[in-house]
């Protein structure tokens, strides 16, 4: 599962309960630092119409899609109703030396 | 147990019947439409939905509806609602009992009388089938005259230039967007649609509209005449209520209905599009709203009712409208605003937040490419939701978080 840890960005540039976007390898990742200060990462894109996550509110594990406020659980990637209903897929992720890394299987 | 029987296969009675099943009710549900398909999407019609992405995107495809035990019956219109016997008759006069029955029947687009026209070269805009035969004709070399600037046919205009077509859209009043959209955010969209080739006319009265096989004719009241191969009226939208209405239901610019969404009839709900309804937070005022989110939220809201909840709606209007690479987002009503202040995000975004003479937040509207406003418009929402007296200073700063305003 833990496959090879990539470094995202420094701990510090994620406000909390903020999500920031990352790209790697052709893929596009949405990474969130909740309110208890804990990181987390999902796929970048929306499950409905395949928006970017990084212009959507979190609040609490929620993240809300911008384009038409589907909500998901950003720590179990679980789609919380209409318009989605698709899962987003979740990372492991861990914190190291102040930097945040996560591992692409 | 029981039944629960749904007019309407659209988007609310779609979401209605899924919550039914989440809220763990157990009896028959019935999701009866007069479309030939089953639920779908409407808001793709006049974007992505009409330059590509065929069939609809279905809010649910077969198998859900099957996995959660609802009967959906498509191409079925119900042509009368019983209510001694609590049953309504479909078409072909086979009637369903309802222990409750849910009117979701939408809207349909309003036209100019005198267009029907059997050369189909004078169309509107709300259906799957109505965005096919549209999309055939857009393409270069051709020629789309829209009558009206509100967002269907602005959205539509935005689309045909993208497939090529040649646009000259018509609206009557001083400018485009006119209804619950501030000028200057209307201009940013006129502005726009200029700069992409669209031949944009307002103050422009329609004298009539002739077509034939070949071609359709705009006249104007000037006397200029416009020739297009296609006409698309794009002039607002007419609540269905002819169901309602035979069966004695009060109407009142729609279905009307109680803030639980509870119409004259109390075995009788009605949710979307259809229905008028007061609008909490706004001083209980009567309105009925043609927006996809509120859809949702009453269809998901009028489940638990059917179920004897008896919660009052209480959701923020919200809309969007996309067009070319710009969105453009709405959360509340400005009517009554007495301050406006506007917040830049950057050069090509910005937010309107209006303000009544107390100070509380009453609508925040925003235009910029992509999602650029979404985050404040959702926590304007909210902020209005509270019922929030933001200081309009400090709305102005981009540097405000607004979270931060929502928990002041
Ligand atoms: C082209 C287009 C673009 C849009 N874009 C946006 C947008 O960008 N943002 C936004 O917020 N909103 C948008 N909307 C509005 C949004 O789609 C509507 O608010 C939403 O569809 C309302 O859902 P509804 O279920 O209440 O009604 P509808 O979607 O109208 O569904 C009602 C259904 O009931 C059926 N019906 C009616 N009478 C009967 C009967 N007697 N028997 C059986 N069936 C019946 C109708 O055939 C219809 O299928 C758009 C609408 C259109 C047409
Ligand atoms: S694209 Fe995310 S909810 Fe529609």
């Amino acid at each position: 599962m833990s496959g090879n840890w990539i470094e995202v960005c420094a701990a510090d540039e994620i406000d909390e309960e903020d999500v920031i976007r990352f790209d790697h390898g052709g893929r596009t990742f949405a990474v969130y630092r909740s309110p208890d200060d804990e990181y987390f990462a999902t796929d970048g894109l929306c499950t409905h119409e395949h928006i970017h996550l990084v212009d959507g509110l979190v609040m609490d594990d929620i993240i809300e899609c911008p384009k038409h406020n589907g909500r998901f659980n950003y720590k179990t990637g679980q789609a919380k109703g209409a318009p989605v209903c698709v899962n987003l897929k979740t990372y492991p992720v861990k914190v190291e030396a102040g930097s945040v890394f996560i591992a692409l299987g | 147990m029981g039944s629960i029987v749904i007019v309407g296969a659209g988007e609310c009675g779609a979401r209605a019947a899924f919550a039914l099943r989440e809220m763990g009710y157990d009896g028959k549900i019935t999701l009866i439409g007069a479309e030939p398909h089953l639920p779908y999407e409407r808001p793709p019609l006049s974007k992505d939905g009409l330059s590509g992405q065929l069939p609809p995107k279905y809010v649910a495809d077969a198998e859900r509806y099957r996995v959660a035990g609802i009967e959906v019956l498509t191409d079925t219109p119900v042509s009368a609602i019983d209510r001694t016997d609590k049953s309504v008759t479909l078409t072909d006069g086979t009637s369903i009992a309802y222990d409750r029955l849910l009117l979701a029947t939408g809207a349909r687009a309003r036209t100019i009388a005198g267009t029907d026209d059997a050369s189909r070269r004078i169309r509107t805009l709300r259906t799957h089938a109505d965005a096919e035969e549209i999309r055939r004709e857009l393409a270069p070399g051709r020629k789309l005259a829209i009558i009206g600037g509100g967002f269907i046919g602005l959205e539509l205009a935005a689309t045909a230039r993208r497939l090529g077509a040649a646009v000259i859209l018509i609206e009557g009043l001083t400018r485009i967007l006119s209804r619950g959209v501030p000028e200057d955010i209307a201009a940013v969209v006129a502005a726009r649609h200029r700069a992409e080739g669209v031949d944009l006319r307002c103050s422009a009265k329609i004298e009539r509209i002739d077509a034939d096989e070949n071609c359709a004719r705009v006249v104007l009241a000037d006397g200029e005449t416009v020739d297009a191969d296609l006409v698309v009226i794009g002039i607002g939208a007419i609540p269905n209520t002819e169901l309602a209405a035979a069966a004695g239901l009060a109407i009142d610019n729609g279905i009307a209905v109680d803030a639980t969404l509870q119409t004259s009839d109390s075995d009788i709900y009605a949710a979307g599009d259809c229905c008028s309804f007061p609008l909490c937070h706004y001083g209980d005022r009567r309105v009925r709203l043609e927006a996809w989110r509120n859809a949702q939220d009453q269809g998901t809201l009028v489940a638990g009712n059917l179920l004897g909840a008896g919660e009052a709606i209480a959701s923020v209007p919200w809309f969007w409208s996309d067009q070319y690479d710009l969105t453009l987002q709405i959360a509340g009503l400005a009517e009554g605003a007495s301050t406006t202040v506007r917040r830049d995000l950057s050069d090509s975004a910005f937010i309107l937040f209006h303000l009544d003479d107390t100070g509380r937040l009453l609508s925040a509207s925003g235009i910029g490419p992509g999602n650029a406003v979404a985050r404040d418009i959702r926590l304007a929402e909210m902020l209005i939701a509270a019922g929030k007296r933001p200081d309009p200073q400090a709305l102005i700063l981009p540097e405000t978080k607004l979270k931060a305003l929502l928990a002041a």
